[in-house]
């Protein structure tokens, strides 16, 4: 923990002319018509794109984007205005068009507000600096290079660098008050590998709440390219993918995926507060192997998916989903948590200032267990291998859900043979994870390219697993 | 809403977005072409009846392309204030520099802009006639119908009643200057149905339209929600098998998605589409012909000019089966020496990319009833879920549900079952196109029945 960044606020108050003062009449306006809470979402995004292209700088953009939520709740009722337009007169017209929600006698002024001190997830830097930008565009090029050497057969490479430095200021009317500057950047490398009409794709990338120098020490622009390279080249052989019931063995990382979309978005407070979620009332009960324990964690130094606070300005941490199979709690928001008598596991999460906040997943992920990857595949006699995946989606009413693999591999007699072409995999997300035999001691997390949408908003998220066995899935292949 | 008299806010038009693209080539653009966008919106969700959630807020925004001989950057910014205008140029042109000449970059030749003439009806200010009272009831209306409807319907996920209006002025230094102005509403009912087993089932239904007066009514928005729901109640797997599969036209229009994505200009000349070098092929049969027509009286992808200021067209993308038109912007039509076909697309960010304008298949002669009536075993297909088409290869594999059909009659609905196969042979295996050709989106396609694609299951 640190003492709460001065900076922050002080970035607010000067550079949009802001004061307590103008923040506490603000919430006392949108109380006016009688809300339980209000809140004030400020926003500053700058963010820039650069793009390599068939070995040209093609692109290069930069934006800047402000703005200020205001939003006030009345029993399970929310009201919401957004403004681009930060003076005084514009935000207390905001606040009293959120104020039409509720209609009752005004309640009390609102009177200063208590910063508490926050996390230090990850590094604050001023982004966009010239000499940053000729330092991200030969990460880029260095990419393009590395792609195009791996193999004669490559035959476009895009490479792209996108980053952006996120400031947010959060005052509720309960006097909490936050501010937390969020750096998140991501490389990209995407290619085709043609040889004579057959043709395929590969893709890889990553990043995190990082700055500059994890691209030059951690992850290099090379092994993200060498990844995009050997995924192509790859699926120039892949053969159909087989269809129907059989045993998949998903890979580290990435295909955590599944969990995201098999049990994360079904333990959403909001779903289960509203009785929509085939989770809902689950809780105290089996609804995964006992080899499965599962939790979202979002303070997790320098993940994507990592906040200081969330975008209520509540602190983020660490909550255990489902533990030996038995579903323990939901992801929650202060809405859904004061509404269902739950903690505030710090989950409220908006895309912007343009969007109500509701409970979203950070990182999430399975922990590791006793096996041997190699015996995991070594115990598979006919079955499916997947290790990277496109996205995924989840109907959580009923709970029916998909993953597209991007990277799989038939399992014939134990061995990893023949790689196969992209297939959906489909399951139930109360149901599938009880088909889970062996959890891998081999636990990882994604590189940092996952993004979530969820009610037309999207957040950056982070998902991860280690390697797992379930006993059937359905494949959706065209082959036998 | 009498306390919320507007702020006056400076008036932003073509004469002040003209002026950003002459201070653009006085600050050393060689070209340059800016576009403003602004919107209001307005969202009400009831649900059990009570108000649960009430939006309402507007937003402005600047983005400008600079050019400096065949380099190019962009910029974008939320601040019309002088300050921030004079930020939008000096950063555009700090970016320019380290850009790459590229041969085909650049705005369009001036002899190619345009706009379409006549009022395409894009605009009725009667979106927002609704007092805030009426537009909860449209919402809690829908909600009621639905819930009205089916004794197993006792949970919802909401009503909605959501209106929207935008404007976009774009100007370049080629000396094209447009304007235009669009208007949205929907009304949409989103039902659970419960087994007595206590599984659930929601689904969904809307009616959207540029004009208030055009909707349907909350009434049939939600009665039609409501007997998709419940038709999905008991759903069971079925096993692995080859059968006909009857796309309803919700989800038929992912096929012609792919077709679309796969005719983008920028997949094309990359060779990174299954339709790449294509053109003048049969690439399915000859029973499709597939339309891209941006000048539609009041469709949800019309617009006068396009997003580099070209006027929009109809065109025949295939024509009984033969490919005959992609979809181009200016750069993409430069890479494959071609002309664009007024298919530019702008956000505020970037270059301009490439989208549709109303883009459908022609609708054939038998109705939706007729075509399931012909078939003996096979599913139709009202749900699909995921990403899983790959334009690269044709790929074709997404999670899918609906209603199993035994001897032209639905039997009892499906879940947890995948549908897969390649658009390569997909496109020529579809063996019956509905009569029931309706614009929902600005993508539109009929019932299809295709052959020869995997079912995979239990």
């Amino acid at each position: 923990m640190q003492p709460a960044s001065p900076d922050t606020r002080k970035f607010f108050y000067e550079h949009l002319g802001l004061n307590d003062q103008i923040l506490e009449r603000c919430l006392s306006e949108a109380l006016s018509a009688g809300g339980d809470y209000a809140d004030l979402y400020f926003e500053y995004v700058t963010a820039s794109s650069l793009v390599v292209d068939e070995s040209l700088v093609k692109s290069a953009s930069h934006g800047v984007s402000a703005g200020c939520g205001l939003r006030v709740v009345s029993g399970d009722r929310t009201g919401y205005a957004y403004t681009d337009d930060l003076s005084p007169e514009r935000l207390m017209r905001a606040a009293r068009t959120a104020a039409l929600i509720a209609s009752g006698p005004s309640k009390q002024q609102v009177q200063g507000f208590r910063e508490a001190p926050t996390a230090d997830l990850y590094p604050v830097a001023g982004a966009g600096s010239d000499g940053e930008t000729a330092a991200k565009l030969e990460l880029i090029q260095r990419a393009n290079h590395a792609a195009r050497a791996y193999d004669a057969r490559i035959a476009q490479v895009q490479a792209s660098f996108a980053d952006e430095l996120r400031r947010i200021l959060v005052a509720a009317s309960d006097g909490s008050f936050a501010t937390d500057t969020q750096p998140l950047a991501r490389l990209n490398v995407s290619v085709i590998a043609k040889e004579g009409t057959n043709i395929a794709r590969g893709s890889s990338g990553g990043g995190g709440r990082v700055l500059l120098d994890f691209f030059l020490t951690d992850k290099t622009p090379e092994y993200f390219a060498v990844e995009a390279a050997r995924q192509a080249v790859l699926q120039l052989g892949a053969v159909p993918a087989p269809a129907g019931e059989m045993p998949v063995v998903l890979g580290p990382g990435w295909p955590g995926v599944l969990l995201h979309e098999a049990v994360g978005h079904g333990l959403e407070a909001d779903f289960n507060r509203k009785k929509t979620s085939a989770f809902a009332g689950l809780v105290g009960q089996m609804v995964a192997s006992a080899k499965v324990t599962v939790v979202d964690n979002g303070t997790m130094p320098n993940r994507r998916g990592s906040l200081n606070v969330d975008d209520e300005g509540s602190p983020t941490q660490e909550t255990v989903l489902i533990e030996n199979g038995v579903l323990k709690g939901y992801l929650s928001d202060k809405l859904s948590a004061r509404l269902m008598g739950i903690a505030d596991t710090g989950n409220g999460r908006r895309e912007s200032y343009q969007h109500i906040p509701m409970p979203r997943m950070t990182n999430t992920y399975m922990l590791p267990g006793n096996d041997d990857p190699e015996d995991i595949i070594r115990s598979v006699r006919r079955g499916l291998y997947a290790v990277n995946f496109g996205g995924g989606q989840v109907d959580i009413t009923n709970g029916k859900f998909v993953f597209s693999a991007s990277e799989a591999y038939l399992i014939e007699d134990g061995k990893i043979t023949a790689p196969v072409k992209n297939a959906t995999l489909i399951g139930n997300g109360p149901e599938s994870l009880k088909y889970v035999s062996m959890v891998g001691n081999d636990l990882q997390l994604d590189e940092g390219v996952g993004t979530c949408g969820k009610a037309g908003q999207s957040v950056p998220v982070g998902v991860g697993m280690p390697t797992v066995k379930l006993d059937k899935m359905t494949v959706g292949g065209t082959g036998n | 809403m009498n306390n919320t008299a507007p702020v006056a806010a400076q008036a932003i038009d073509i004469e002040f977005v003209s002026d950003i693209v002459a201070q653009a080539l006085r600050a050393g653009a060689t070209d340059a072409e800016a576009v403003f966008a602004e919107g209001d919106e307005f969202e009400t969700l009831v649900r059990l009846g009570q108000v649960e959630q009430l939006k309402e807020a507007g937003s402005r925004a600047l983005g400008l392309r600079v050019f400096q001989g065949q380099r190019t950057a962009s910029t974008t910014t939320s601040d019309v204030s002088p300050e921030g205008i004079s930020q939008l140029i000096s950063g555009a042109m700090a970016l320019v520099g380290i850009t790459s000449e590229d041969p085909c970059a650049g705005l369009p030749e001036a002899e190619d802009f345009g706009s379409i003439s006549g009022d395409l009806d894009l605009y009725y200010d009667d979106v927002y006639s609704l007092p805030p009272a009426e537009r909860i009831e449209y919402a809690r209306r829908a909600e009621a119908a639905a819930m009205a409807a089916d004794v197993r319907i006792q949970n919802s996920g909401g009503g909605s009643f959501d209106a929207a209006t935008g404007r976009k002025i774009l100007v370049n230094s080629r000396g094209f200057a447009g304007e235009s102005r669009r208007s949205s509403c929907s009304i949409s009912a989103q039902p659970i149905a419960m087994s007595p087993d206590g599984s659930m089932q929601r689904d969904y239904w809307f009616s959207s339209q540029r004009s208030l007066g055009l909707l349907d009514s909350p009434e049939s928005v939600g009665v039609e929600a409501a007997r998709r729901t419940v038709r999905k109640l008991g759903a069971r797997k079925v096993p692995t098998q080859k059968v006909p599969l009857v796309f309803a036209p919700e989800v038929a229009s992912s096929i012609l998605g792919a077709i679309l994505g796969a005719i983008n200009g920028n997949a094309v000349y990359r060779s990174s589409s299954f339709l790449a070098g294509k053109l003048g092929e049969m690439v399915g049969g000859t029973n499709l012909t597939v339309i891209d027509d941006g000048t539609m009286v009041g469709g949800f992808g019309s617009s006068y000019f396009d997003g580099e200021g070209l006027p929009t067209r109809r065109k025949v993308v295939l024509d009984r089966g033969r490919l005959t038109s992609y979809l181009l912007n200016t750069y993409t039509a430069r890479k494959l020496n071609m002309k664009s076909t007024g298919n530019a697309s702008r956000g505020l960010a970037g270059a301009p990319g490439i989208g549709p304008g109303n883009f459908y298949l022609e609708p054939g002669l038998k109705t939706p009833e007729q075509i399931v009536a012909e078939v003996p075993k096979g599913l139709y297909v009202t749900d699909l879920i995921g990403h899983g088409v790959n334009i690269v290869t044709g790929d074709y594999s997404h999670g899918a549900s609906g209603l199993w059909i035994e001897n032209g009659e639905f039997a009892y609905p499906v879940e947890e079952v995948t549908v897969a196969g390649n658009l390569n042979d997909m496109l020529h295996n579809i063996s019956e196109i509905g009569s029931d050709l309706i614009f929902r989106s600005s993508v539109a396609c009929p019932t299809l029945r295709v052959e020869g694609m995997t079912l995979a299951g239990e």
